[in-house]
């Protein structure tokens, strides 16, 4: 995609609006700037309010979501404890679930990183015939609905025995991590001048060797970046993990919420807010510490 | 090189996309004991074409997507020029909106889902309202709407922040010197000049729309009765609660169908009006 075929008509000139107004910008530029906060905080706000609310529902004690919001559980509860958390992991085994999803994301970025690495350097690097069909396949697999592959997959794993396991969903993941993760790499392995590589060629290393001691400590940044989306995107899911399986020890984190908390008398929004706030806390995380790294995937994913 | 990524995609995207279009032709009910794995023509076709409950969860898909989409763009667009400045706050403002993007959707319908409560939600509090909002049908598509912007306005404000820093600078600065007004070139020169990044971001967030899943699951289950039921939670139910894998393989064949016919059409529509 380029942004050359775009070109903007000519601009109709207003000079004598535009000039005087200019001199004296005092008064409108300060309204201007107070409005540009005012905004920016609604944002911020609108953002991060919800998470507060979380954390203040996840410190509550079962009583207190009992008696509902307002009077001394208002936005600042009078009383807070830690009981919902210390629930979770005893009365519900949410330490389990946390586990496996721990295990899938862990497995599926690594086995992401790896393979989307050598296809990402071949597509860039050598001479393939149909390397572009074969960019676009990929590509094109990253947009297939997930929900149709649910039936076909539930059917393959059942006759396989391999349902209500954790395992097979580390394969299955690479729907969502593959696609992105192997154009990011192409596109960072085009980046690095190619006389690098050859050097390390003409000194006599074959192609994998170039690979692991020249190419990959250069694209160390790049696989990093991948592997944090493929992580994201592993540890979210919810699809797969809900339709294959079964019972609460072999659950995923996301699946084990929405089992959680709920009784016959009333839901405990303290409870699931608690494990909420916990599966949250790896990928806040990964926002803090590299933003910028995110960032720069999500756009290179898309352009260029 | 490329072959154990080839292979293994393969084998997660088109080997089940096969498998669904076989299905689709068969009857493959594992609820119903005899006549299994028989060919039936297209009778799972005609079945799906006549049902109004498929019709209904297609209406409902497309109309969700349509608004969310334009909604979530809008709203996006305005965060993107806010990210596009210089200003103290900017990496506050970043994560802020960052977080939300890389939350799991379990977490983002069930934060919200708690948010819309009566007992235990902020909104009701806040509003002074008692309005159990999962009960209605606009209610909850009110609420869905929200939490389904929560999470996606990020992402297309990431991708249009990026298209807007690849336009140069200098052609505001002549248009500025040529006497355009903020609007002005805001109209004439940012938005055409935007249009890759519109494009890239209109086909990935469109694309996840119409297969919305997750929040619905989680926030109503596809209720109250099937007001919220769209084309993948059918299509979920059929193939996991029905367990009938030839027709819910009719309703997979149909809905990679659409996907691929949306995208197409988006990508036509930016590329003409690119040109002219």
């Amino acid at each position: 995609m380029s942004t050359e075929s775009a070109t903007p008509g000519p601009l109709v000139a207003t000079r004598s609006r535009g000039r005087p107004k200019r001199r004296r910008p005092r008064r409108r530029t300060v309204v201007r700037e107070v409005c540009f906060y005012l905004a920016v905080t609604v944002v911020v706000l609108f953002s991060l309010f919800p998470f507060y609310w979380m954390v203040r529902t996840s410190l509550l004690s079962d009583s207190a979501v009992g008696q509902g919001v307002g009077g001394a559980n208002g936005l600042f509860p009078a009383h807070l404890t830690g009981s919902a958390y210390m629930e979770d992991f005893t009365q519900q085994g949410f330490l389990t679930p946390l586990v496996n999803s721990a295990i899938v994301a862990f497995a599926t970025t690594v086995i992401t990183i790896f393979v989307a690495a050598l296809a990402g350097y071949a597509l860039a690097r050598l001479p393939i015939r149909g390397a572009g069909a074969i960019l676009a396949f990929i590509l094109v697999a990253g947009f297939f609905p997930v929900l149709a592959m649910v039936g076909p997959l539930f059917l393959v794993l059942r006759d396989l025995g391999l349902l209500d396991n954790i395992y097979p969903l580390i394969i299955v993941y690479l729907i969502y991590t593959l696609p992105i993760a192997t154009y990011l790499l192409r596109n960072f392995f085009m980046q690095i001048p190619k006389d690098l590589e050859e050097a390390a060629l003409v000194d006599g290393a074959t192609r994998l060797v170039a690979l692991r001691r020249v190419l990959i400590p250069v694209a160390v940044p790049g696989m990093f970046t991948a592997g944090i989306l493929a992580f994201i995107l592993a540890w979210n899911d919810f699809a797969f993990a809900v339709s294959f399986l079964e019972t609460p020890g072999h659950f995923t984190a996301p699946l084990a919420i929405v089992n959680l908390g709920q009784s016959q008398f009333q839901v405990f929004y303290n409870r699931i807010d608690a494990a909420v706030v916990i599966i949250t806390i790896p990928v806040a995380l990964l926002v803090l510490f590299a933003q910028r790294r995110i960032v720069a995937g999500l756009t290179a994913g898309s352009f260029r | 090189m490329v072959a154990p990524a080839v292979i293994l995609l393969l084998a997660v995207t088109a080997y089940p996309l096969v498998y669904n279009l076989w299905n689709s032709f068969h009857s493959e009910n594992l609820s119903i004991a005899t006549g299994q794995g028989g060919f039936v023509g297209a009778d799972n076709y005609t079945k799906m074409f006549k049902s109004s409950e498929w019709l209904h969860a297609l209406l409902r898909t497309l109309a969700f997507a349509g608004v969310s989409v334009a909604l979530e763009t809008v709203i996006a667009l305005g965060l993107a020029l806010m990210l596009h400045r210089r200003f103290r706050g900017r990496g506050l403002l970043r994560v802020a909106i960052l977080i939300p993007w890389a939350v799991p959707t379990v977490v983002s319908a069930t934060l919200w889902k708690t948010m819309f409560d009566p007992r235990a939600g902020f909104v009701d509090y806040v509003f002074g309202l008692h309005t159990t909002w999962l009960a209605g049908v606009w209610t909850s598509w009110a609420a869905i709407l929200v939490a389904d912007a929560w999470k996606n306005v990020p992402f297309i404000a990431i991708i249009l922040l990026a298209g807007l820093q690849v336009i140069p600078t200098e052609i505001y600065e002549a248009a500025r010197i040529d006497g355009a007004s903020w609007s002005q070139s805001f109209r004439r020169l940012t938005l055409p000049l935007l249009k890759p990044a519109l494009a890239v971001a209109l086909i990935f967030r469109l694309l996840s729309a119409l297969l919305v899943f997750d929040v619905i699951y989680i926030m109503t289950g596809g209720g109250p009765g099937l007001s919220t039921e769209t084309l993948s939670f059918l299509n979920w139910q059929t193939f996991l609660v029905d367990t009938d894998f030839g027709y819910g393989g009719a309703i997979s064949v149909m809905l990679v169908v659409m996907c691929l016919l949306i995208a197409g059409i988006v990508m036509r529509v930016m590329r003409t009006s690119a040109e002219t």
